[in-house]
């Protein structure tokens, strides 16, 4: 056989293989680690997994800013146990990603090198309490929508992380709305307190489902590999929906003069996203774009030492049993 | 970046209640055996999801290829007989 020959065969082998591939998905089977898929479901469930991994880690830094300085008992327990949750979803996300062949140092270094992202939502400061609030109920709120619908998603390593992610996030949303109704019940300067940061949190939030569908790019294909259940605008439109009166409740108003119920479309009509400050932030300049990476990389390099030592430790055990057994 | 060797790979399974097996419950990396043990309760079972926890290092398991599935697993499909409804019993019989 010609050289030309075996390509030809090798391109229908590989063409015949993806048909079937993609009859599986649409079939609804799920795809395990092990098994043959197209190279570029690989690369986008390893760019997708990672970046929600980097997020979750990232997610940790707004949050423990607060930590020492949470205004009761109660507060704290509750908020260190909502941190050491993002820190285990990263974790339990870095884990499925590695099934895909990808290590985990790999994957730190895409991050660390500012290969990889991460939401955008982190590059903004937390600069008062009320803030803590406001990301429990806006930000896990957000992640929530776009979550559950990755508990069906077809990679399976992925679709079993989710449902342990989904499980653990209700209670980091309703510690954060807890958090902005006790300040509205509060005295004038703490309602204003809660209000100041519904009004920074709000438009980052609505950003967090991403480009609109017009300016989206991988949407079609993430649909077909059940990545994605719902457009992005049909989640932002969910979120709006079902935020509105919450903020009611609170008695607190959303920082956007066109919103208005549209009885036609039994939804929530809104005004005009910033996309360029959207971009600017993904871009790397947000307000804390470079404190985050100096924290998180700071972080990994002085716990090497430590990381060394546990792995020298265990090295010699493991000769000390050797020699005791000979 | 260190040179040196990193944490290996660990899978971890979890018991939920005793009467129940050991499922498959994720993995992580650690040291040894002991760290990985204390990792995985706080990993997996920060909400009562376990009374027993097992670990083994990833590269301790040997799995099958499933690109052999069908050799391994199709010769079991045609043999119907191993099922009790492929016996043709009358009705009246009963407890059976």
């Amino acid at each position: 056989m010609s050289e030309d020959q075996i390509k030809k065969m090798e391109a229908e082998r590989s063409r015949s293989l993806e048909a079937e591939f993609e009859a599986r998905i649409a079939r609804d089977e799920k795809i395990e680690p092990k098994d043959w898929m197209p190279e570029k479901y690989r690369q986008t469930h390893i760019r997708q997994i990672s970046q929600h991994a980097h997020s979750e880690i990232v997610g940790m830094l707004p949050e423990g800013n607060w930590i020492t300085r949470a205004p009761s008992l109660r507060r704290k327990v509750a908020l260190l146990a909502k941190v050491q949750d993002e820190a285990g979803h990263g974790l339990y996300l870095y884990s499925a990603c590695e099934t895909l062949g990808i290590s985990r140092d790999e994957l730190y270094e895409q991050l660390h090198s500012g290969k990889a992202k991460y939401s955008s939502i982190f590059n903004y400061p937390t600069v008062t309490w009320a803030d803590i609030g406001a990301i429990g109920w806006l930000v896990d709120g957000a992640a929530i929508i776009n979550q559950v619908p990755l508990c069906n998603t077809s990679f399976g390593p992925y679709a079993r992380a989710m449902v342990r992610v989904c499980k653990e996030e209700s209670f980091h949303q309703r510690q954060g709305y807890e958090i902005m109704l006790k300040l509205c019940e509060g005295t004038a300067e703490q309602k204003e307190l809660a209000q100041d940061a519904l009004n920074r949190w709000w438009w980052p939030s609505l950003m967090m489902f991403g480009p609109t569908d017009a300016e989206s790019t991988h949407t079609e294909q993430s649909m077909k590999w059940k990545l994605k259940r719902k457009t992005n605008d049909e989640l932002r439109q969910q979120f709006i929906d079902q935020t509105v009166p919450q903020a009611e409740i609170l008695g607190l108003t959303i920082p956007d003069p066109d919103l208005k119920w549209n009885e036609e479309r039994q939804s929530y009509d809104f005004g005009e996203i910033n996309w360029d400050e959207f971009w600017q932030v993904v871009k790397g300049h947000g307000p804390m774009n470079k404190e985050r990476m100096k924290a998180r990389v700071g972080a990994w390099e002085r716990g090497e030492w430590v990381r060394d030592a546990a792995m020298a430790h265990a090295e010699k055990q493991q000769e000390r049993k050797a020699k005791e057994a000979v | 970046m260190s040179n040196k060797k990193n944490w290996p790979l660990w899978e971890v399974f979890v018991r939920s209640k005793n009467g129940l097996e050991h499922r498959h419950f994720g993995s992580l990396h650690a040291a040894d055996a002991e760290m990985a043990l204390e990792n995985a309760r706080d990993v997996y079972t920060r909400r009562n999801e376990g009374v027993s926890i097992w670990v083994v290092e990833s590269k301790h398991i040997t799995a099958s290829n499933p690109e052999h599935n069908g050799e391994l697993f199709e010769p079991a499909k045609d043999k119907v007989y191993r099922h009790p409804t492929f016996y043709d019993l009358p009705d009246d019989v009963k407890h059976m």
